[in-house]
């Protein structure tokens, strides 16, 4: 592997090259590339990229891929959210059914803090301090005074659309003190739950818990958690004039650009980070060896995607507060494992 | 060659111009290589003409064929059958005499006199298992004693309605009507409910009647025959050529006649009128007729007398009525001659003229084809075919039971009139009145059965109706445009089976069934129609007056003299014409014009130097659009109007822009294809070729690149992909109904798609599909499925069961009973019946558990027929429980509950149960490409690849799917729906057409992705990157009716069988797996020996007899009965079903006996 092409990945037109990272002892012949703390400090960096309510994208730099992906992986399925997981069918004449209201119900995403909230084993009773309970009593009914010959149902029918606003948080306990501050409700108030017609009636109550995305992706605190590598796009020789314009169009704008240097029109990579990688320059004969197109190994760029529940910024700490848990659980099992190896002997 | 002056028009193709156009331009290969059109390239229609496809269906609708057939019948059929079946006398009275002057078929009404509203509609039919049926009435005049009496609407049976034809309720509602009803707008009709359930009549494929076909008989002989079909009877003639002699066969005549003695019957006896009749003046049939005259004269029969006498010896003598006088056989001769041989040519008052120049011409076809070198007709040809449908078949069956019940008045009418002297003038009506069911029953019975036996024709067909299969709305459609043939599917031999090049436009070339039907069953293309029978009188006078010479002036040197052509009419030789071209070009311009019906069709068959003119029913034909003098008549000023609603479909039909061609006239034309490919010689241009496949296979996207049993594959599939059913599916209480959650419209969608409203009751979701191999659970078309997309819903479906209940009323005045839960002694309620209310049923919305009671129903012990056995007193009648229980290994839901009445007063409960299921592991899906899988493994979304914009897969699917099924259609589907995702619009993936790869392409480089479709992928295990670019899109995913649920099985003990105490077989009855042939074999060689004891005998049926080592016999336990003694019995161990074997053997005198040795 040339040297420079460490951190690399390489991008080849049928394939991609330098997967896998290599930064430990013995991976290059005559070399030693041991981890040292102090180097690793030098080179780890988090930059927040853009940080908006839900969405957040930082780069992640100077980590191997395990704990960039264990980060995503714990952001998707073991972060704690609450979620309706039980629906107790009081009545329901619409046409949806039970259980694809319940489905329906459950997958509503509740703001309301986990870390309020205890784990609620089955054999649990439901109290204050582990379950929320919403209600969800609507009727349709005709419309007064709706005018003659009108076909549109939302003004010829009272409720005749059901919107996850119409959930009723019931307080149970002390909760309506605890959450005074911030009363529990649906994050959006617009999820389309199920239509009605003049007659129908949905009565149910509804009792959230706590649970992870491993269990249910309803209980996931992300639209979706993912990672790429930052694209490193490398003119290997100029690429000038009519050709340049053409390598210019090959990227999304704003990746490359033309200057003028010495009377000549060169492309010039300006910013390869909003490259999507489509491969488009790898298409054209004339490009053949004058471009390199690379990814850095060790620069994830995350986008995360909260549904509302938990701030992005505060799911990226949980996430690593997860992974730093985990470690510590590791290693307290390494360590006695190791001694009882040690006792053995 | 003789060529007419007039012959302008569009149809002076080549035939008249040999020599003059080179044979490039006539072949349509481009002189010019600039002309060379790239497949690629856009079609320049001036007009979007595939327009015409929705505006034909909008008027026809997709099933027109079964509703215009049925139309037919109750519209024209009926009342010629009444016609010809109309007076009703006695044997008795002379005076007397029934006569029927009208009949009609009135709205569907319900039987019960008393409702304030008669009128029924199909659903309430559905649910009550009622029959969607309308009185018959007829209007009648008759004598009573010295008047003469008319009635009107006199009903004498009910006839099931078709859906949607002219007399069904939802004729021509709009769909809030249609709503109010509880109907689907949707819903295509052309079935009929008979008894609550839905019943198709399929289209049958039938050979053409009254056609001559040349043939080669078993025995190698070349002969012609011709199936005649007259209203009367069936029957079956040849005209055969034996070591050069012709002779006739028919089944009526014990012994092949001679042909010349037969003319000579008929009382053509002249060598040189027959001569000339059938081989004109060419010397070559002349010598090969020669033979045949010899033998005749050999045979000393001259006279017609003698000829006669000759075939009355050997006519079979059946069918002659008893009482009736015997004749000689020269009578006998005449009759079958007049009635029986080719009965379908008629004799006048004795005048065999016709029927002799028709055998003439069935000998010249013999001849023809014995000179021609064995040039014989394809059975297999689709103009030799023709197809019956429901309309057809139930007038055959209607007919029937009219002469039935007519003959049974007729009957009773004697009895009746036979007395003396009579109270009262005896008044016909009441007899009338109660024969009413006979027609009734006679009619729903064969619809409900599918037995279609009809002594008449000798005809007794099974399986004629079906049920119609709801699974699917695609299987629902499917069905009606399905059609059966009547070949046996034993033969081994392929042509039936094959495609054939006659099919184009007509048949589906995809959509047949694999296995023994397999090219049996076909499918109708989406714009065929059937024909109905057209009057045959105006057509034979616009022949005439078109020049057509009346055959029965003409001698045999006139109508076989070269340059001219003899008329057919429906197989029946009407004249000749001297100028064909011309005759057939003015006839089409007539019938363009709408002087003649637009589905007449004429052809010139040059071979046989003959035009025919077809009017019968059951010919297959489709709508082309006019070509002349190179161009379109079809414009696009017409398009606009069409578009803009001022025209209609029939318009074009009516300005003789477009017409119908059936199979037969299709080979008189040259039909380009796109508009830019009409030559000089182009007559038609096609509609829109994608119309060649039917509504099932119209489905798949991008049909034409796929290998081509991958379509057949999907076209069975299709039909069993779950999703929404009808607008009225949770109306329904459906035997098995399988609903999907959320089904989806497909991102490729096709024109077809549009068209059978698929994008409306769509069956399926669009998923996104990575294509890669992951996990190794993968292997045999296995499926990797992301479980987060199951926790979302993806693939859930309902799975709705019905159970019926009915409470019966018995003869002896007890009747069954509805109980709520029964209490044990310390007033609790057994778990097995918690969720019965108080009325003894289970609610709706109830959780059901395996085992739970949902209907407690209690029968008498004794419900006989002794009338005096009880009083019907509940509290003296002994009850024992019915119950019905829930007996599914999960749990499920009661959907509804029906309570009503069946027509005969029976209470009749129904159940609706539900299950809602996820996908599982072993859930079977399909793509729309004949690409089915099972689900191998559900994934958790953290472990799934990922590509840079955080997409994950909803499937997997393993790459080696691709190469061996060569599915190009499957990867055009993937980048054209990944293309329109990214841009946010649906594609096209139209068969010869569909949105074009380099836009989809384009697309997806627009926005950033890979031409190729494939993307950079992360590993969401590793974290790292996927060393190979993933292939990924949305793709339509078809969730198909087999689920694991349903089938998974596994027992340890169970029930055994009563007679043999081997374990029951089969799932439903909770039975063994079976060791069966081949397993055992392996243990043999295997030389497992005791485990093969295990399995066969130990944990099967064993069974300890005990055997007097003796006599050999089974005796009692230390007792032999025949030694009569207790000194040798031993016990041993058989398997019961050796011991009931060694008994049933005893019964039949045999005995076995046990020998027992040390070993």
């Amino acid at each position: 592997m040339a040297l420079e092409d460490r951190n690399r990945v390489v991008i080849l037109e049928d394939r991609v090259e330098n997967i896998s990272g290599a930064d430990f002892p013995m991976s290059f012949d005559g070399e030693d590339v041991p981890f040292h703390l102090e180097g690793f400090k030098k080179t780890f960096d988090i930059k927040i990229i853009r940080l908006t309510p839900t969405d957040i994208e930082f780069d992640l730099i100077g980590v191997d891929a395990s704990i960039a992906n264990a980060l995503r992986r714990i952001l998707i399925s073991e972060i704690p959210t609450m979620a309706i997981e039980k629906v107790y069918m009081i009545n329901n004449t619409g046409i949806m059914q039970d259980e694809v209201l319940a489905h329906r119900l459950g997958l509503i995403p509740i703001l309301a803090d986990p870390n309020e909230f205890q784990w609620k084993r089955p054999s649990d009773p439901p109290t204050d301090q582990n379950t929320i309970v919403f209600k969800l009593d609507v009727a349709c009914a005709k419309g007064r005074d709706v005018p003659e010959g009108e076909t549109d149902p939302k003004i010829k029918y009272i409720n005749s659309s059901i919107y996850s606003s119409q959930l009723q948080w019931d307080p149970k306990g002390d909760q309506e003190t605890r959450f005074a501050q911030n009363p529990i409700r649906p994050i959006h108030d617009d999820i389309l739950i199920t239509k009605l017609r003049p007659g129908q009636i949905i009565s149910c109550e509804l009792h959230c818990e706590k649970g992870i995305g491993k269990d249910h992706a309803k209980f996931s605190p992300v639209a979706t958690a993912s990672y790429r590598l930052l694209p490193d796009i490398q003119i290997l020789e100029d690429i000038t004039d009519d050709d340049a314009e053409l390598f210019r169009d090959c990227f999304p704008p704003g990746v490359v650009d033309i200057v003028e240097e010495d009377g000549v029109r060169k492309a010039k990579v300006i910013n390869p980070r909003k490259d999507t990688v489509s491969r488009e320059v790898l298409r054209h004969k004339q490009f053949e060896g004058k471009v390199r197109l690379t990814r850095v190994r060790d620069h994830f760029i995350f986008n995360v995607e909260s549904t509302g529940i938990v701030s992005p910024e505060a799911l990226v700490n949980q996430a690593l507060d997860i992974l730093i848990e985990k470690c510590e659980i590791s290693k307290a099992a390494l360590d006695s494992a190791v001694k009882g190896n040690n006792e053995e002997e | 060659m003789q060529v007419d002056r007039l012959t302008s028009g569009p149809y002076e193709h080549e035939r008249l111009h040999n020599g003059e156009h080179d044979a490039a331009e006539l072949l349509g290969v481009p002189s010019n290589s600039l002309d060379i059109k790239k497949l690629s390239d856009p079609i320049p229609t001036a007009a979007d003409k595939w327009q015409l496809l929705p505006a034909f269906l909008r008027v026809k609708g997709l099933v027109k064929q079964h509703i215009d057939s049925f139309n037919y019948f109750i519209e024209v059929d009926l009342k010629k059958i009444v016609k010809a079946n109309e007076l009703v006398t006695s044997d008795v009275d002379p005076g007397f005499y029934l006569k029927y002057t009208g009949i009609r078929v009135g709205m569907p009404e319900r039987l019960d006199p008393d409702a304030a509203n008669r009128s029924i509609t199909p659903h309430e039919c559905r649910l009550r298992d009622m029959t969607y049926a309308a009185p018959v009435a007829v209007d009648i005049e008759y004598t009573r004693g010295k008047s003469r009496v008319i009635r009107k609407g006199v009903v004498i049976g009910r006839m099931p309605i078709m859906l949607r034809s002219a007399r069904c309720v939802l004729t021509g509602k709009n769909e809030a009507e249609m709503a109010q009803m509880q109907e689907c707008p949707l819903d295509p009709g052309g079935y009929f409910i008979v008894r609550g359930t839905e019943k198709v009549i399929l289209v049958q494929e039938q050979m053409s009647k009254n056609r001559i076909i040349v043939q080669k008989d078993s025995k190698g002989f070349m002969g012609a025959n011709v199936q005649s079909s007259t209203h009367e009877l069936k029957s079956k003639t040849y005209v055969y050529i034996k070591n050069n002699r012709l002779y006739l066969k028919h089944n009526m005549i014990a012994e092949d006649v001679p042909l010349v003695v037969a003319m000579r019957a008929m009382g053509m006896t002249a060598d040189k009128e027959i001569a000339q009749l059938i081989a004109g003046i060419d010397p070559l049939y002349l010598d090969m007729l020669s033979p045949t005259l010899e033998e005749g004269a050999a045979s000393k029969i001259f006279t017609q007398r003698a000829a006669l006498e000759f075939i009355g010896a050997k006519v079979k003598g059946i069918g002659r009525r008893q009482g009736a006088p015997r004749r000689t056989p020269h009578e006998d001769a005449l009759d079958v001659l007049a009635n029986v041989v080719v009965a379908h040519v008629p004799v006048n008052s004795s005048d065999f003229r016709a029927k002799c120049v028709y055998m003439a011409m069935m000998a010249r076809r013999v001849l023809q084809a014995v000179s021609k070198g064995e040039d014989t007709d394809d059975l297999d040809y689709l103009g030799n075919k023709r197809l019956e449908l429901a309309g057809q078949l139930i007038a055959l069956l209607f007919e029937d039971l009219f002469k039935r019940f007519n003959s049974d008045l007729k009957l009773n009418v004697d009895k009746v009139l036979k007395k003396p002297n009579l109270a009262r003038a005896f008044d016909v009506y009441n007899q009338l009145l109660c024969h009413g069911d006979l027609i009734t029953q006679g009619l729903t019975r064969a619809i409900s059965t599918g037995n279609w036996s009809l002594k008449r024709f000798k005809m007794d067909r099974a399986g004629v109706t079906h049920i119609l299969s709801r699974l699917s709305y695609i299987a629902a459609l499917g069905m009606m445009t399905r059609i059966s043939s009547q070949f046996e599917k034993t033969r081994k031999v392929s042509g039936p089976r094959a495609l054939q090049p006659s099919q184009w436009g007509m048949l589906c070339p995809a959509d047949t069934p694999e296995g023994e039907l397999c090219g049996l069953v076909k499918n109708l293309a989406l714009m065929t129609h059937i024909t109905t029978d057209d009057e045959e009188e105006p057509i034979r006078r616009v022949a005439f007056a078109l020049g057509v010479e009346d055959a029965s002036l003409i001698t045999g040197t006139e109508l076989h003299a070269p340059g001219t052509h003899i008329v057919f009419l429906n197989g029946l030789i009407l004249g000749i014409t001297r100028s064909a071209q011309r005759f057939v070009w003015h006839f089409r311009t007539l019938r363009r014009s709408g002087r003649i019906p637009a589905f007449v069709s004429i052809y010139i068959d040059d071979h046989r130097n003959s035009v025919n003119i077809s009017a019968d029913n059951g010919r297959i034909c489709r709508p082309v659009i006019i070509v002349e003098n190179g161009k379109s008549r079809v414009k696009d000023e017409h398009i606009q109007q069409l578009m803009r609603d001022e025209m209609q479909f029939d318009d074009f039909l009516r300005l003789g822009l477009i017409e119908y061609l059936d199979v037969n006239e299709e080979n008189d034309t040259n039909i380009a294809i796109y508009e830019n490919e009409i030559k000089p010689y182009t007559t038609h241009l096609e509609i829109e070729p994608f119309t060649l496949l039917g509504a099932v296979a119209g489905l798949i996207p991008y049909p034409h690149h796929n290998q081509s049993p991958r379509n057949t594959y999907q076209s069975a599939m299709g039909k069993q992909a779950i999703g929404a059913i009808a607008y009225n599916q949770l109306n329904r209480i459906d035997t098995l109904l399988y609903l999907m959650v959320y089904p989806q419209q497909p991102m490729v969608k096709t024109k077809t798609i549009e068209l059978i409203n698929y994008d409306k009751l769509p069956a399926g979701q669009n998923g996104s599909v990575f294509v890669m191999s992951y996990s190794g659970y993968d292997i045999e078309d296995a499926l990797v499925i992301n479980k987060a997309s199951l926790d979302r819903g993806f693939g859930r479906c309902q799975v709705m069961r019905k159970f019926t209940a009915i409470v019966r009323k018995y003869a002896n005045g007890t009747y069954d009973r509805v109980l709520g839960a029964p209490t044990t002694p310390d007033g609790t309620v057994l778990d097995k019946y918690s969720q019965v209310d108080d009325d003894g049923m289970a609610a709706p919305g109830v959780r059901l558990e395996n085992g739970q009671v949902y209907l407690n129903k209690q029968s008498p012990v004794d419900g006989g027929n002794d009338i005096n056995a009880g009083t019907g007193a509940a509290d003296t009648v002994e009850y024992r429980p019915t119950p019905m229980t829930f007996k599914y290994p999960d749990h499920g839901y009661v959907d509804k509950v029906m309570i009503t009445t069946s027509e005969t007063d029976q209470t009749l409960i129904k159940f609706l149960l539900r299950q809602t299921r996820r996908p599982e592991l072993g859930d079977k899906f399909s793509s729309r490409h004949g690409q089915k899988g099972v689900c191998g493994i559900i994934v958790q979304q953290e472990d799934m690849p990922f590509t840079d914009r955080g997409i994950y897969p909803d499937i997997i699917m393993n790459p080696h799917g691709f190469p061996s099924r060569m599915t190009v259609g499957k990867l055009m589907e993937f980048v054209a729906s990944k293309a329109g995702a990214v841009k946010g619009e649906l594609q096209y993936g139209t068969c010869f057409g569909g949105s074009r790869m380099e836009d989809m392409c384009r697309i997806l480089v627009e926005h950033g992705y890979s031409y190729t479709g494939k993307d950079y992928v992360t590993s969401g295990i590793t974290g790292e990157p996927v060393g190979a670019y993933i292939f990924n899109g949305a793709t339509y995913y078809q969730r198909l009716k087999h689920m694991v649920a349903d089938k998974m099985h596994a027992r340890a003990r169970g029930p055994r069988a009563v007679l043999t105490r081997q374990p029951t077989e089969g799932r439903s009855r909770d039975g063994g797996l079976r060791l069966g042939e081949m397993e055992k074999d392996c243990l043999i060689g295997y030389g497992a020996s005791m485990l093969l004891l295990e399995r066969l005998m130990i944990s099967s049926d064993v069974f300890e007899v005990h055997v007097c080592e003796g006599c050999g016999y089974i005796g009692y336990k230390g007792w032999c009965q025949m030694c009569r003694s207790s000194k040798s019995m031993v016990p041993i161990k058989i398997p019961y079903a050796c011991k009931l074997l060694f008994q049933e053997l005893q019964s039949m005198n045999i005995l076995p006996r046990l020998m027992m040795e040390n070993i």
